[in-house]
């Protein structure tokens, strides 16, 4: 049993899925998805227990040894990636129940769980696989679950959302399946650690760098770093709130690692950073998103979108601390990809309460909220204190890590221009303020009672975890340093 | 290396960039499907083209045979396919959903109701 972990992280949700189409019965299937993902949650513990006890497992698909057959490889990376992807979506699930009986059908609430789980099956199984070629067929079995889900928000542009998402990522996934197949080309394997031993061979060939950077612009495509973000506000904004809790917190942040697993560990740091001008391209690409993605979030009046083009601005911190090519910068992005994924589960998560109660989410119908529904705005407040980085907030932390490594990299005006991205932050997450406190209540507007318990208690699961991660540092950044030197360390 | 010698990668280009113009610059989102599944289909041809080699037979093992082509990109590409046509298939359900309730499968007219939508919600 113990040494069937790696695959049954994937296989589980996967099962569940098409069991959901028996269940049928829309109660019935979220507390079996529900358990099915606490499941997930439990073995990608018991995953980290093992990757502590006896460093990196390999699992092969079948008994097949690596060259030929699948191979799952679970290192401490991928454990804490496992681990962070299920819990957000168990807890995000525990709030699905209430929320999704007021956005979607009753007849199409089943659909929407096996969609779910499919996207979690996908989600999970980038991180657990060591093949590159399954890194693509899982890359493509969440992105359709995904844009399954997106259509079901109740607004029309929702559809076009989802239509817009479905061929943008299409087109990143086929670049990604062209880098893939270059890179079979000239080494014959698609085992990764195959891949890392066997490209340095080839390096100087004009077919590398061209798979790498086919693979390179489909991964960004993916995690929509700026410009290549364009469709991903609607696809937030439109889609039901669970499927944007779940997708803010956790898509981007796996393709993240996608990106960074091929940089560091296949392609390596030498060939990445010397070879190519990546420094340049993904810091100023980063810093451009950050300063771009923030100023037009400060336009939105749909609070949503608003907070869809923070995500876009956050991805670029996480794309500058790649780009500064650092340990302490990849410490900065680990440490964001972790901290990131916590705040915005608890923004959206707290949005969903509102969408539950208010019904919309234009910035004008937050007017006096903040007396209506005081648990739920502060879960927004707090979110938005960390997205500024604000001490005593997780957002600081990783702030301070990637400001740290700019000024130690002596780019200190790139330091600047990220705290200037903070000072944006401040912008956009003071309308939210100034008009939930400040403004008197819409006068038609029914007095609104505070989000079920259903919402916010998940809601302030993530909140709680902002502001304890946000003063115990010692845990997220321990494990930030450790996969930071893991991924520097190249192939083990 | 001639230019004929490597024809196979000037088809892949060539239908590659066709399709991917016609995502870009058609409207229509069913025509805007059919040029992904050109774009997709580019890279199914560079898989098997280069799992080609010269004189080999297909990998079928005989006794009077000893050089087979590479039989693994043509499995993958299987895989591939698969997923192309339930990228089809969902883009298509999609445009059935958007025409109705847009009524219509032209972007620009999707995009002048999205704002006319978004005017009046304010």
């Amino acid at each position: 049993m113990i040494q069937h972990l790696p695959i049954l992280q994937v296989i589980i949700p996967l099962l569940a899925a098409p069991i959901c189409f028996i269940l049928k019965e829309a109660r019935l299937v979220r507390w079996f998805v529900l358990i099915a993902n606490a499941m997930a949650f439990v073995i990608s513990i018991m995953l980290l227990q093992q990757v502590n006890l006896h460093g990196t497992l390999v699992y092969s698909l079948g008994g097949w040894e690596a060259p030929i057959g699948i191979e799952y490889r679970i290192d401490e990376l991928n454990a804490y990636l496992l681990i962070l992807v299920t819990s957000i979506s168990t807890i995000t699930l525990m709030a699905a129940g209430k929320s999704l009986t007021k956005e979607i059908p009753e007849s199409k609430i089943t659909y929407f769980y096996i969609a779910y789980m499919l996207c979690l099956t996908g989600l999970l199984g980038i991180v657990a696989t060591g093949d590159a070629f399954n890194v693509f067929v899982f890359l493509e079995i969440s992105s359709l679950a995904s844009y399954t889900m997106i259509a079901m928000g109740n607004d029309r542009r929702s559809l076009w959302a989802s239509y817009q998402y479905l061929i943008m990522g299409t087109i990143g996934a086929t670049f990604i399946l062209i880098g893939i197949g270059l890179m079979y080309m000239m080494t014959g394997t698609l085992n990764l650690y195959d891949l890392a031993e066997r490209l340095p061979e080839v390096e100087h060939t004009k077919t590398v760098f061209t798979a790498f950077a086919f693979f390179l612009v489909g991964v960004c495509l993916k995690l929509a770093l700026f410009p290549l973000h364009l469709w991903l506000p609607n696809a937030y904004a439109y889609a039901p709130s669970i499927a944007t809790v779940f997708l803010a917190a956790t898509a981007t942040k796996v393709a993240i690692y996608v990106l960074l697993r091929f940089i560091f560990s296949v392609y390596g740091f030498e060939f990445s950073f010397t070879h190519l001008p990546l420094t340049e391209i993904l810091v100023s690409l980063g810093l451009l998103g950050v300063i771009a993605a923030s100023i037009v979030a400060i336009y939105q009046t749909n609070v949503k979108r608003l907070f869809a083009y923070s995500s876009v601005s956050q991805i670029g911190y996480m794309i500058l601390g790649i780009g500064v090519g650092t340990k302490t910068g990849l410490t900065a992005t680990m440490l964001h990809l972790f901290n990131h994924a916590l705040m915005k589960s608890a923004i959206f998560l707290a949005l969903a309460g509102v969408v539950y109660r208010v019904g919309s989410v234009n910035i004008k119908a937050f007017a006096g909220l903040g007396r209506q529904m005081p648990w739920t705005m502060a879960a927004i407040v707090v979110g938005g204190l960390s997205l500024i980085g604000v001490p005593l907030t997780v957002g600081f932390v990783s702030k301070w890590y990637l400001v740290l490594a700019l000024l130690e990299s002596n780019m200190w005006p790139v330091a600047v221009l990220v705290l200037v991205g903070s000072l944006l932050a401040i912008a956009y997450i003071w309308r939210i303020v100034e008009v939930a406190y400040f403004k008197p209540a819409l006068q038609n507007n029914q007095a609104y009672k505070e989000a079920p318990l259903a919402i916010l208690i998940p809601a302030w699961i993530f909140v709680i975890a902002n502001i304890y991660f946000g003063i115990d540092t010692s845990f997220t950044a321990g494990v930030s340093e450790k996969t930071a030197e893991l991924l520097f360390g190249g192939v083990r | 290396m001639s230019f004929l010698e490597q024809y196979n990668y000037w088809i892949v280009i060539f239908l590659m960039m066709s399709g991917f113009y016609i995502v870009i610059a058609h409207g229509n989102l069913i025509k805007k499907l059919m040029g992904l599944t050109i774009f997709q289909t580019s890279v199914f041809i560079l898989y098997i083209s280069i799992s080609k080699v010269i004189g080999g037979t297909a990998p079928i093992l005989d006794d009077r045979y000893t050089i087979y082509s590479n039989p693994l990109p043509h499995v993958l590409i299987l895989t591939a396919i698969v997923v192309g046509v339930a990228t089809t298939a969902l883009g298509l359900a999609l445009a059935v959903r958007i025409k109705e309730a847009y009524g219509t499968v032209e972007e620009d007219v999707i995009q002048e109701k999205d704002l006319q939508q978004e005017g009046s919600a304010e």
